[in-house]
């Protein structure tokens, strides 16, 4: 039996370009608009106009065996996060219908409605009651939940004082012990540390094992093929494929391996980007030797990017994450801080050759105020693909490592003895 | 057997109230939040849940009994009834205010998490309610001074005080309800809140008698305000007889408050699966 029957969910939202001057949309606006169109005017037709239909799911139709755990891939925007909110009832589908079956708990953030200045202990029932956990059921896994966080001496601390990492390790730890027969995860992975992150994944392995039902939403890719035993790409709030994780995946990282090494946009009206920072133009720029068509390890790489800024006597830096397609951050590079003024920044940076390793990679540009503040960020601004090159090596299986630096190496016999 | 649930535009759900009650939990830890947190890093703690009628109490008592000289109705202790007005009515201020703050201010748990969204205003009530209590034991002294002073009793009345708590709750929920579901779409209303509660200050008989009014030709209109009702019907459980019964303001004020919390109770059902999208 189907735990989750999903059958032409579409969700529409309106964006609307009237809140373009700034403010979000107030009552004024609604209330002179109202007028308007009850005298018949015709600026309420313009208003109408200018509101633009988005549909961020279309159609998506897919069912999930009582069971199994699917996996969600997809681009940012590809509307993952709206069927996870769609299945949990948070938002309602424009068309559509979703038949559930079972007691679903949904697990879009970690700590959700954690109160800050509520002691470690109040929280754990706190966050357990809105998760729908029963009391009495957060009561007899309170000692291990305690464990699993590692917050033993901050039990009755308010958590405006946790360490961050503790924070996430609690939220995470109240979730992990919830039962119910489906479970929906969003990208809770993408927070805490390595080690914390293994524990979890661990965690979600013995849920899975035991009979309940998973989706889970996610950009590492190697998370999702460890996890899951379905996946479904999305894409542009379409559903692309559906199907076992290994060959979803592979279809997936075939799709989006469509490198685009130039973005421009040629108005601030067009450019993405807000009332402070608009980007102009990120553009990629291989170094070539003679002859050479294709990137490949050895290649050095200029990045030259260009954006708007209004805002004046701004201290601006850019900083650029590169990351690999499973959606980790291999490194950043952060320019110097400039006092900007509004017009047009320009700037370039230069990676070496024999640096990054073969595979594919996306930029996300941050532009950041104050050296804290990001005022915009754009993800996967470009995508680049690195070939492999191999000289004098006598070995083809796959490079492993992020990074290929070629540094001088030396070996040599120093003694040689018969035997 | 499995629960089966349905998501559909606009559907809504069949057991909607039965999941409503499924989580009086849910209802009691939010409210055991909000109290707990409104004291959290104060000296005084809930002693300001003491100090604050009783210094409008006494302000008022100055304005509108020394300087203004309005009276209260005959064998009424003016001091015990200008603290009843506002005990009842900083009850129904406060809730008011909560209720219509409930749901933009637990946003983080709007977008994230799904629960019938009708136990974030009705359990956000309960900080108004810890209030009333504790101010309203001051009562007990209050009674004790005015027996010595005047022989003054209460009497049988005093059953009556949770019909009018009753009414002054249900009349916070129904117009904060209305005002939390418009406060979602445009934060014009998160405005215009303080304003009603110190407009409705004046308008309502808090630290005056509608004694003073009640040969005015518009006494009718002015009893059509539901919290006047409430008020009045609260003094006069308090006062031991000596207050009037005023069925021309209890009436109106029943009707409109099932009006409203019907009403509003409806358009917020209707509204909270979209909360999400405009919050």
């Amino acid at each position: 039996m189907n735990a989750i029957q999903i059958e032409n969910i579409s969700k529409r939202y309106y964006i609307d370009h009237q809140r373009k001057n700034g403010g979000p949309s107030g009552l004024k606006e609604s209330l002179v608009n109202g007028v308007k169109s009850i005298f018949g005017s015709k600026s309420s037709e313009n208003t109408v106009s200018e509101k633009e239909e988005f549909w961020a799911l279309k159609d998506v139709s897919f069912d999930v065996a009582q069971g199994d755990r699917i996996g969600i891939v997809g681009h940012n925007g590809a509307g993952k996060s709206t069927m996870l909110k769609v299945l949990s009832r948070i938002t309602e589908p424009t068309t559509g219908r979703v038949t559930v079956r079972g007691r679903i708990a949904s697990l879009l953030e970690v700590g959700t409605g954690f109160h800050q200045e509520l002691t470690g202990r109040e929280n754990i029932f706190l966050n357990g009651a809105i998760l729908g956990m029963k009391q009495a059921e957060i009561k007899q896994h309170f000692d291990e939940i305690v464990a699993f966080a590692g917050i033993e001496k901050f039990l009755d601390t308010p958590v405006k004082r946790y360490s961050s990492g503790m924070f996430v390790r609690l939220g995470f730890a109240i979730a992990a012990h919830l039962e119910p027969e489906i479970l929906i995860i969003d990208e809770v992975l993408a927070v805490g540390d390595a080690e914390f992150q293994r524990k979890c994944l661990g965690k979600m392995k013995d849920v899975s094992d035991s009979g309940r039902t998973i989706l889970f939403v996610s950009h590492n890719l190697t998370a999702v093929q460890s996890l899951c035993n379905r996946a479904v790409f999305m894409n542009r709030g379409q559903m692309v494929a559906v199907g076992e994780t290994g060959q979803i995946i592979t279809d997936y990282m075939s799709k989006i391996n469509q490198t685009s090494l130039i973005r421009e946009w040629l108005t601030p009206e067009q450019a993405p980007g807000n009332d402070q920072v608009r980007i102009r133009k990120i553009e990629l720029i291989p170094q070539f030797e003679v002859g050479q068509t294709r990137i490949d390890v050895r290649t050095p790489i200029k990045l030259r990017f260009e954006f708007w800024n209004f805002v004046k006597n701004a201290k601006l830096n850019l900083s650029m994450h590169f990351n690999s397609m499973t959606g980790e951050t291999i490194f950043n590079l952060a320019s110097p801080q400039i006092e900007a003024n509004p017009g047009l920044i320009t700037g370039e940076v230069n990676l070496p050759g024999n640096f990054l390793n073969d595979g594919t990679y996306t930029i996300t540009m941050m532009i950041v105020k104050d050296a804290s503040t990001v005022l915009y960020h754009l993800q996967e601004s470009v995508m680049f693909e690195i070939d492999d090159y191999r000289g004098g090596v006598e070995w083809y299986g796959k490079w492993p490592g992020s990074v290929r630096p070629y540094f001088p190496f030396s070996i040599e016999q120093s003694e040689e003895v018969n035997v | 057997m499995t629960q089966e649930t349905i998501i559909e535009h606009g559907r809504s759900q069949k057991n909607y109230w039965a999941e409503f009650w499924k989580s009086t939990e849910l209802f009691w830890i939010l409210a055991k939040r909000d109290i707990t947190v409104r004291y959290k890093q104060t000296a005084l703690g809930v002693v300001w849940s003491v100090v604050r009628p009783v210094l409008t109490s006494a302000i008022l008592f100055f304005a509108f009994g020394k300087v203004a000289g309005l009276p209260f109705e005959e064998g009424v202790p003016p001091k015990l009834a200008t603290f009843a007005g506002v005990l009842i009515w900083q009850f129904f201020a406060n809730s008011l205010s909560q209720v219509s703050h409930s749901i933009v201010g637990n946003s983080n748990l709007v977008s994230k998490v799904y629960f019938p969204r009708l136990i974030l205003p009705t359990s956000s009530v309960m900080v108004g309610f810890v209030d009333f209590l504790v101010g309203f034991v001051l009562i007990i002294p209050m009674y004790l001074y005015y027996f010595f002073k005047q022989g003054f009793l209460p009497s049988w009345q005093l059953l009556f005080i949770p019909i009018f708590l009753a009414m002054a709750y249900l009349a916070a929920f129904g117009f904060g309800l209305l005002l939390s579901v418009m406060n979602v779409r445009y934060r014009d209303f998160a405005q215009l809140t303080p304003f009603i509660i110190q407009f409705g200050f004046y308008a309502c008989p808090v630290a005056y008698s509608p004694v003073n009014i009640e040969n005015e030709s518009w006494y009718p209109i002015y009893n059509l305000n539901p919290i006047v009702g409430i008020i009045d019907g609260f003094r006069w459980t308090l006062m031991g007889g000596h207050a009037p019964f005023r069925w021309e303001s209890f009436i109106p004020s029943v009707i409109i408050i099932l009006i409203v919390v019907f009403s509003s109770v409806a358009f917020f059902r209707k509204r909270e699966n979209s909360f999400v999208d405009y919050i």
